[in-house]
């Protein structure tokens, strides 16, 4: 405790520092997976391509990623860069697939309906299509985040500082606090920013609540949406929390 | 309006908050230039002097103590800490992000001379004005060393009346040598203790840079020697014995201040009295209120810089 | 690029058979903990699953639970354990690492495989005379392996990522190439090193893939409806998401 009591200056800096290598790539990925995942629910060819290519994407451990970048990037080997170029590779290989699912999603008699009282695609899309993916679009940016931020520690091991940082000046000094509070820390960070994407996500669907639909409602129409492709559904709710935050 | 949809609107609004605050923080991120390194203070004959150090406890513990001694001489300091390891920090040093930086002189000239063969305090701190970059000088080393050393626990020692390498020779049992990984491929690692001393040793790979992991190894007996470096406080306990290292296999490593030589004479006069004053034990004691004491890099610094009557 | 010809190169030299760190040798420690690791994560979590798939009872709890375990740094959970337990038991402490990475997503993958059974196929068991536990075992358990097998895919994928953390405590196993290559900035060694991690996770991926396809109980997959879909997207990952990999 000594340590943690004398520390919480550095503690909070380091949550700075960790929450903003955090934000970036998951802000990136949001800004590529959905232009990626819509296309993948419009063209039917590229949909296998787009999401096989997420998909190898996103079977590459971390580290191994993260060293093998410099070279592709030109990119010093001990640069926070590379941590961010992986963070954000996952976050879209994992985003994409999750926007794809989520225009699916969309009931088709809706769309339908919008474009017989005569709504131009492109409204559509902003009015019609992306408000009522947004739930699956959010559990989906949930998903990303709590990996994110718990993946960043692994930077420490190539020259980035972070909450991980913690850890490996922890087990130099052998301060066990020290470890405990990166990681509690840590994870604090990934509660918080999924808290955080939960709310956003509530504010930009008010009709999901005025409505009366209940948290069990929603979860039961996802889980039908998702009946042919459940391993989504499944993992996505034991990640975020499902409708239960 | 039932109570229940009033609070359901304020609970919007709070969220629709913490939305804005997350676009603000962001917006800040954006702005943010310390993806690059932080600072970029041109170094000029006024302004302030940008002082980094390793991602090492004890490093940043003598970083302090140089800010702390410049701040105290009427200078202007930033602290640009813990940056990593020295591929990092000394492309800050020659792109002119920082322009200070406590090495170590072995470590250092071997990042740029990898199959040096100099091993002595005197013979590597010669070395480096020639094997450092153009525009970066090494100033005068302190006779503080924090470097490699072999240790084993303080009863094998007796038991088998081990207190040089030398000695190792004659060690009948397997050998076991713990270290981080990197350290089976260095030069004085167990090619070098074969060579120097004819020993045979096994190797075991404990990335904590001879801290606790590799500490209770050795007490354990799961390995008989381990890489720990010598300002370790540990190592003054009695539990361990450095062993003798007469064949000079490993490098000295004489704590050194490495400048951008556009601040060379801002800080040359300052940083000398101080250095002079850091030994070896000292050192030990710096690092042992950092590891026992849990002290933060700081305090420790204007402890000791006070005690010394360094600092006003 | 030519680092990456380097690291290619660096892969094939006959040194990897020899030397300290003799490749296969390295591959076979990796793949051991992950396979005890995900052993033991199965153990613990297929039972847990089924019974929260079978009764409906609990999942709320294991969803939270899982959701927190998938913010845990894998790297801090080694560091401190190992500390604790000291570098002899560093196995014992790297396993529990290892198992409490695999075990969210075997127990969502068997939870949901139950629940994907569509219900009016449970009533009909029932109705035939089946015992819950009959049930249980030769209706919900064979049609949910598909989801199971795709669970455990990713807790796979999961532990083969992480263990590159195992280095770090004298575990070996692939991650000391990366180690090492990073700390005496040889850059072939990191290179090669990460190449073949990169190729473990993909014939692991690609094994359970083929597993899955082959656990798919063949009356689903020449039926109709819902198993046609199963097949159109048979080339698609599972969704299942990774978490906190490292």
């Amino acid at each position: 405790m000594t340590w943690i009591l004398a520390n919480l200056g550095l503690i909070g800096d380091l949550m700075l520092v960790h929450l903003r290598l955090s934000l970036i790539p998951v802000v990136v990925s949001i800004l590529v997976a959905v232009p990626l995942g819509r296309l993948a629910h419009r063209v039917g060819w590229l949909r296998g391509g787009v999401l096989s290519v997420v998909g190898l994407l996103y079977t590459i451990p971390s580290l191994a990623l993260i060293t093998l970048l410099p070279p592709l990037l030109g990119t010093p080997v001990l640069s926070d860069v590379n941590v961010l170029v992986a963070l954000g590779l996952y976050g879209v290989a994992l985003l994409t697939r999750s926007v794809a699912d989520a225009f699916d999603a969309v009931d088709a008699d809706v769309v339908r309906s919008a474009m017989a009282v005569g709504y131009t695609p492109l409204r559509r899309f902003w009015t019609v299509e992306l408000p009522l993916a947004v739930p699956v679009i959010v559990a989906g940016t949930r998903v990303v985040a709590v990996s994110t931020v718990s993946l960043v520690t692994v930077g420490a091991l190539v020259g980035s500082r972070n909450l991980g940082s913690l850890f490996t000046d922890g087990l130099q000094r052998g301060i066990v606090p020290e470890i405990v509070a990166g990681i509690v820390a840590t994870v604090v960070l990934a509660l918080v920013l999924d808290l955080v994407i939960a709310a956003v996500g509530r504010a930009l669907t008010p009709w999901a609540r005025v409505s009366g639909t209940s948290g069990a409602a929603r979860r039961a129409s996802r889980r039908r949406a998702h009946r042919a492709e459940v391993p989504g559904t499944a993992a996505e709710d034991a990640v975020t929390g499902g409708g239960a935050a | 309006m039932t109570a229940v949809s009033t609070r359901r609107r304020l609970m919007r609004a709070g969220a629709a908050a913490v939305a804005l605050a997350t676009a603000v923080t962001l917006t800040a991120c954006g702005t943010s230039d310390s993806l690059s390194g932080g600072g970029e203070s041109t170094a000029s004959s006024s302004g302030a002097i940008t002082i980094g150090s390793q991602d090492y406890y004890s490093n940043e513990i003598i970083a302090e103590i140089y800010a702390q001694a410049l701040e105290d001489s009427g200078q202007t300091v930033e602290r640009s800490f813990r940056i990593g390891q020295r591929d990092v920090y000394m492309e800050a040093l020659t792109s002119g992000e920082i322009q200070l930086i406590p090495d170590y002189t072995g470590n250092l000239l071997q990042f740029y001379d990898a199959d040096t063969e100099l091993r002595s305090s005197e013979e590597v701190a010669a070395a480096l004005p020639d094997a450092l970059p153009d525009g970066i000088s090494a100033l005068e080393a302190a006779p503080a060393q924090d470097a490699d050393s072999y240790n084993v626990s303080a009863e094998f020692s007796s038991a088998n009346g081990i207190t040089s390498l030398t000695d190792l020779a004659d060690y009948d049992g397997t050998l076991t040598v713990g270290g981080n990984a990197e350290l089976e491929s260095r030069p004085y690692g167990p090619d070098g203790l074969k060579e120097l001393y004819g020993v045979d040793v096994d190797f075991a790979a404990i990335g904590d840079s001879g801290g606790p992991l590799t500490k209770q190894a050795i007490l354990d007996d799961d390995i008989q020697l381990g890489d720990i470096y010598s300002a370790d406080p540990d190592l003054a306990g009695g539990d361990f014995v450095t062993l003798d290292d007469p064949e000079n296999l490993l490098l000295a490593q004489n704590v050194v201040p490495v400048v951008d030589d556009a601040v060379a004479d801002r800080v040359t006069d300052v940083l000398a009295p101080v250095n002079a004053a850091l030994t070896t034990d000292e050192l030990i004691a710096l690092n042992a209120a950092s590891v026992n004491d849990q002290k933060d890099a700081a305090t420790i610094a204007t402890d000791w810089l006070t005690s010394k009557g360094l600092l006003g | 690029m030519s680092v990456f010809l380097e690291g290619i190169a660096w892969l094939f030299s006959p040194d990897r058979l020899s030397g300290p760190n003799p490749l296969p040798e390295r591959l076979a420690e990796h793949l051991g903990y992950t396979l005890l690791a995900l052993v033991i994560a199965a153990v613990i979590a297929v039972p847990l699953g089924y019974l929260i798939g079978h009764t409906g009872r609990g999942r709320d709890l294991a969803v939270g639970l899982s959701g927190a375990a998938r913010a845990l740094p894998s790297l801090g959970l080694l560091f401190v354990l190992t500390l604790l337990v000291g570098i002899g038991d560093a196995p014992v402490a790297a396993t529990i690492v290892f198992v409490v990475l695999g075990i969210p997503p075997i127990l969502a993958g068997a939870y949901a495989g139950f629940e994907s059974v569509d219900r009016r196929v449970v009533d009909a068991a029932r109705s035939v005379g089946m015992t819950p536990l009959q049930v249980a075992l030769r209706v919900e358990a064979p049609l949910g392996l598909p989801l199971l097998i795709a669970g455990v895919r990713s807790a796979a994928l999961q532990i083969v990522s992480t263990a590159v953390l195992a280095a770090y405590v004298n575990l070996g196993g692939l991650g000391i190439y990366l180690q090492r290559g990073i700390q005496l900035r040889s850059y072939d060694e990191m290179i090669g090193g990460a190449i073949v991690v990169v190729l473990l996770a993909f014939a692991i991926d690609g094994f359970f893939a083929l597993l899955q396809r082959l656990c798919t109980p063949a009356g689903v997959r020449v039926a109709g409806g819902a198993a046609q879909t199963t097949r159109g997207r048979r080339h698609r990952r599972p969704a299942t998401p990774r978490g906190a990999a490292q």
